[in-house]
């Protein structure tokens, strides 16, 4: 199953635009960030592209286009826009389209904003590719893409008094093929299942996935790790996974007592939980991703500290840690397996726990839907790698 | 993976404790009301209008002024952004002949 080999060139910016820009809560003295939480495409319908992003508070449609010819031979115009006299034209042509330079333009086609009181943290398109949901703390809305000035509240997980509140939304999404089904994880480290035929107002689920706890196990950190910062369906929608702060969970929907896999990313970190609080780090929200869809490979792959990303091969069970740094990877050379020394002896090319930069950290990684192609997201870089050729 | 509890700590009670040494104040659940709601916050700036209109004033290029090309889009009560404030005349005119 080879696949054409694709060119090796390097990737240039194909658009840059500023989705948001920083807005005034003049009510309540609050500055709204303009920074993205999430972006996220939608199916291609025909030439240009679409996609939605949110900041905090309000969701963006964008459509992408691209031009690559221009009409000239007006009869009427000159070639810079200004208008001929037109007592000067004295023969007709028709005006022809030419190619041009490629241009790439973003113009924002929908707003969707004013339907969330918290930050939203969430946005995923359903699969009847008409409505989309948008996650906050505490509540998920629903939304028509055309629709801008209405919007269902779908789940509403805000007690009656706030000093009862105990947990909150963390990440939600669509499943896949049925497009009344939808999960979304708390920071305890539940996960609901909602059937939106079930009710209109989804507060009660139709399926908790938990894993029990161990109660001895317990301490001051247990459910901040327990946590799940992302949840993604797998493609087939059989499968779930979910990333907690040490840990990558493959869940069965039709099991909810326990994960069917559960893979550890960075276990060494249990014991650094204590300066990982004091230093905000344990807060961090990892986002995971499966493989694109090859029915034959099953591979989830999440981000790490000082720039590691890991991979875990479910049929094979085995797993790597790759680095994205330009200092340790010369371009087109094959990605050395890093290996991180929990203690004592620390072999020849192994990093100590105590020497990882817990500033560089990878919280965004993406699989290609179709090609063995990554994207890695560092702080301040972008690194596209692909599979090597046999 | 077994934690042999007799006669070792787990690490996540061993860092616990390194905690509580350090902060002794430090209430005994992580996950109440409380911390979620600063949670909720986190992040919130807060944003005196005051304050900010008077660093514009006293900025040397003046921005006009302009509806931003979403206006139309908004629905609902639009959150005003600075650029939609109409500029405030100073309240003192300095005269043209003041040296």
């Amino acid at each position: 199953n080879k696949t054409p080999s694709h060119s090796r060139g390097e990737y240039n910016v194909y658009s840059t635009f500023q989705s948001h820009e920083p807005e005034f809560d003049y009510l309540k003295s609050l500055e709204i960030e303009e920074k993205i939480n999430k972006i996220r495409w939608l199916p291609q319908k025909n030439a240009a592209q679409f996609l939605l992003s949110t900041n905090d508070k309000t969701i963006k449609l964008w459509k992408i286009s691209e031009r690559d010819k221009r009409p000239e031979g007006y009869n009427l115009k000159e070639e810079d826009g200004r208008y001929r006299d037109p007592t000067t034209v004295t023969t007709l042509r028709v005006p022809v389209f030419r190619p041009m330079d490629l241009m790439v333009e973003a113009s924002p086609r929908r707003i969707f904003a004013n339907a969330h009181t918290y930050h939203i943290n969430s946005i995923s398109i359903n699969s009847d590719y008409e409505t989309y949901l948008s996650a906050d703390d505490l509540r998920i809305n629903l939304w028509h893409l055309e629709i801008t000035d209405r919007s269902f509240n779908i789940v509403d997980i805000k007690p009656a008094n706030m000093e009862e509140l105990t947990e909150v939304i963390t990440a939600a999404e669509f499943h896949p093929n049925s497009c009344n089904t939808f999960v979304y994880s708390s920071s305890k480290g539940t996960i609901r299942l909602c059937d939106m035929r079930a009710s209109a107002l989804c507060d009660r689920h139709s399926k908790l996935f938990e894993e029990p706890e161990d109660p001895s196990n317990r301490s001051f950190f247990s459910e901040i790790i327990s946590s799940i910062s992302d949840v993604k369906f797998s493609h087939s929608g059989r499968y779930m996974m979910t990333r907690d702060y040490l840990s990558v969970k493959i869940w069965d929907l039709n099991m909810e007592n326990r994960p069917v896999e559960t893979y550890q990313v960075h276990e060494y970190l249990r014991s650094k939980l204590c300066s990982l609080y004091e230093n905000d780090c344990i807060f961090d929200k990892f986002e995971c991703c499966w493989n694109g869809s090859d029915r034959q490979v099953y591979i989830v792959m999440t981000g790490s500290y000082n720039n590691f990303f890991r991979m875990f091969d479910r049929n094979t069970k085995r797993d790597i840690t790759l680095e994205a740094s330009r200092e340790n990877n010369k371009p087109r050379t094959v990605l050395k397996p890093r290996k991180v020394c929990a203690s004592g002896k620390r072999k020849k090319d192994e990093i100590s726990v105590d020497s990882l930069d817990f500033n560089k950290k990878i919280l965004h990684t993406a699989w290609h839907p179709k090609e063995n192609i990554i994207a890695v997201a560092t702080t301040n870089n972008l690194y596209i790698f692909q599979d090597k050729m046999n | 993976q077994d934690m042999q509890e007799k006669e070792t700590v787990t690490p996540e009670r061993a860092e616990e404790v390194k905690l509580k040494a350090k902060y002794p104040n430090l209430g005994q659940k992580p996950g109440g009301s409380d911390f979620l709601m600063k949670r909720l916050q986190k992040g919130q700036k807060y944003f005196d209008s005051g304050d900010y209109n008077m660093a514009k004033a006293k900025m040397k290029n003046k921005q006009l002024p302009s509806v931003g090309p979403d206006k139309n889009l908004v629905t609902g009560d639009h959150i005003p952004t600075p650029q939609d404030l109409p500029q405030r005349k100073s309240s003192l005119v300095t005269s043209k002949l003041a040296g």
